[in-house]
């Protein structure tokens, strides 16, 4: 006989998912948005410029992504709240552990599939771009300089020297775009524990930006010897981490290797989906 | 079968239902009478988990609402209309609800003709009337076929052909076996719906009986009489006790007698009647009844 359980709640919300316009609408928009931007970044590259980092250049449309991603997952859980389907949602399952867990793993999935096609797309063009255009990479200059200078650079580096693109076998590059689909992803389930503990769209959207783009410039302002001991809990400069390829860009200070600083995200959002659970069972519906 | 036993809830300082006990059997409509703010929703919430009681408990079939396996295929709930996503389809909209229970993607199509939402079943939900989204709500409680169905306020919205449509349906379904609870703050339509009453005022039980009892227990009963000789009739029914009115359709309504004895009192006197009828007063007993638990009062 068996009970509607975890099987059941979530084909249930891949049919949410999928049933209203918006998902399919707020993911285009997202691919638009995050390759179109790496297009622009790459395309704009002019001859005599260098490129630091070409992989995080190529992803830099995941600041923008990230937004989206945020919106999409607060969405998932404040839609059902702004329109009274959770109560629906709840009779059909009132064990809402589940209904939160479903939802949780069905908009996880498909955030971390359309989020990892994002960025390889992004990755591919972007660099197709820039090997187009022969664009110069930082360490090809240095090489140059190098050469000019009679010094010797060891056969085995000189792959990592020859160009101003990147491919996937170069150091940190896999891990850069692996982890900047990882950290949309991650960002997406933050958002849809945010919307759980908040139940309003409006606000659950302003909080997420708040996390994510205000936190980070308020502490900026901050003097600089707090601001370092801060700033790498930040998940937007976890995020800068993730997707740069060789450790930590200057602004932000010390920083937490990539991986530990992702699984801190994971931390924070599993925290927070913790909370979530925690008051939609306490609370009434 | 459902079980209420001391159910409590508070908003704040506010006692929306306070330690009400009753039971809804099946095979009859039990109509929820109570005015507006009498704490009805809340407590058809509590039964469906929705809302958590301060104190006491509810239970659907002996179990708590929560520990049903299959919720959708034993109880079937219209809470509010048109609380469903406005992008959705309406088929979309059962067809989650029958994921979730594990019920068949064809009874989806079936319970939408049941309702007739057929040819607008793929149109979005934002675009409907607030009577088709009362019809769609019916739809998602008939969708498991369950045996106990939670109606609050279903012909909110609906037109007069909707409001016959909704009281024949909760007959046929009581007549069918089922348990069927029809909440409503309109006395005259649950006189015509349901079969038993649970009554409440201000969150607290007033009565729990059945609906001709409960209009037998007011004093205010009145009977409707039409005849060709109303002079004579009037005079012997004065005389006997009782007060008379004279309607503007030239029938009179009759208080103080019941209606056997208005018939028995024209009999004796040879006066024809062409009509003797009890009127439902459910409405006058309702009011009688909650004249003390009614929280909102208007100016009048």
């Amino acid at each position: 006989m068996g009970r509607a359980g975890m099987r059941r709640a979530m084909a249930a919300e891949w049919t949410k998912l999928w049933s209203v316009r918006s998902t399919m609408w707020t993911l285009v928009a997202t691919v638009v948005a995050v390759v179109g931007l790496c297009a622009l970044s790459t395309g704009t590259v002019n001859s005599s410029e260098i490129i630091g980092d070409p992989t995080s250049r190529s992803l830099i449309g995941v600041f923008l992504g990230q937004l989206i991603f945020g919106v999409l997952g607060v969405l998932v859980m404040s839609a059902e709240y702004g329109t009274g389907t959770i109560r629906a949602t709840l009779s059909a399952m009132p064990r809402r552990p589940v209904v939160l867990s479903a939802k949780v793993l069905v908009f996880g999935a498909v955030a971390v599939a359309v989020s990892e096609i994002l960025t390889f797309t992004a990755f591919a063009v972007g660099q197709g771009i820039l090997s187009a255009k022969h664009a110069v990479g930082s360490s090809a200059a240095i090489a140059q300089r190098a050469h000019q200078l009679g010094l010797k650079i060891p056969h085995n580096l000189q792959f990592a020297l020859s160009s101003g693109s990147a491919s996937l076998g170069q150091p940190g590059v896999l891990r850069a775009v692996v982890g900047a689909g990882l950290y949309l992803a991650v960002l997406g389930l933050l958002a849809l524990g945010l919307a759980t503990i908040i139940r309003h769209t409006a606000g659950a959207i302003s909080t997420f930006v708040g996390v994510v783009l205000v936190l980070p410039l308020i502490v900026q302002a901050l003097p600089t010897s707090i601001g370092n001991a801060v700033a790498r809990y930040l998940p937007a400069n976890i995020g800068l981490v993730m997707f740069s390829t060789h450790g930590v860009p200057d602004r932000i200070g010390p920083a937490f290797s990539p991986w530990v600083g992702f699984a801190l995200l994971v931390l924070y959002t599993v925290v927070t989906l913790g909370l979530a659970c925690w008051v939609l069972v306490r609370r009434d519906a | 079968m459902i079980e209420a036993r001391g159910l409590s809830k508070r908003f704040g300082n506010v006692v929306a239902v306070d330690d009400l006990s009753f039971d809804v059997r099946p095979g009859t409509v039990t109509g929820f009478l109570g005015p507006n703010g009498s704490g009805k929703s809340t407590t058809m919430r509590m039964i469906m988990g929705l809302d958590s009681p301060a104190s006491g408990s509810v239970t659907v079939l002996g179990r708590r609402y929560r520990d049903l396996p299959w919720p959708l295929r034993e109880v079937g709930g219209l809470l509010e209309a048109k609380a469903i996503h406005p992008g959705r389809s309406a088929r979309a909209h059962l067809l989650t609800l029958a994921r979730s229970n594990a019920i068949a993607r064809a009874r989806v199509d079936e319970v939408l003709e049941l309702v007739g939402l057929t040819s607008v079943a793929g149109k979005r939900v934002g675009k409907f009337s607030l009577g088709m989204g009362q019809r769609l709500g019916i739809a998602a409680a008939l969708l498991g076929d369950p045996g106990v169905l939670l109606f609050d306020e279903p012909v909110n919205g609906l037109d007069p052909e909707g409001i016959r449509w909704v009281r024949t349906l909760c007959k046929t379904l009581a007549g069918e076996g089922r348990t069927v609870f029809v909440s409503s703050h309109l006395m005259a339509e649950m006189a015509l719906t349901a079969d038993h009453l649970v009554v409440i005022g201000k969150g607290k039980l007033i009565a729990e009986t059945s609906v001709a009892d409960f209009v037998a227990r007011s004093s205010r009963q009145s009977v409707k009489v039409r005849t060709p000789t109303p002079h004579q009739l009037s005079d012997a029914v004065t005389n006997a006790g009782g007060t008379v009115m004279a309607d503007p359709d030239g029938s009179m309504t009759v208080t103080g007698l019941s209606a056997p004895e208005v018939g028995d009192l024209a009999a004796a006197m040879s006066i024809a009647l062409h009509e003797l009828t009890p009127v439902a007063s459910l409405e006058d007993a309702f009011m009688e009844l909650t004249d003390e638990a009614v929280e909102f009062r208007g100016g009048s």
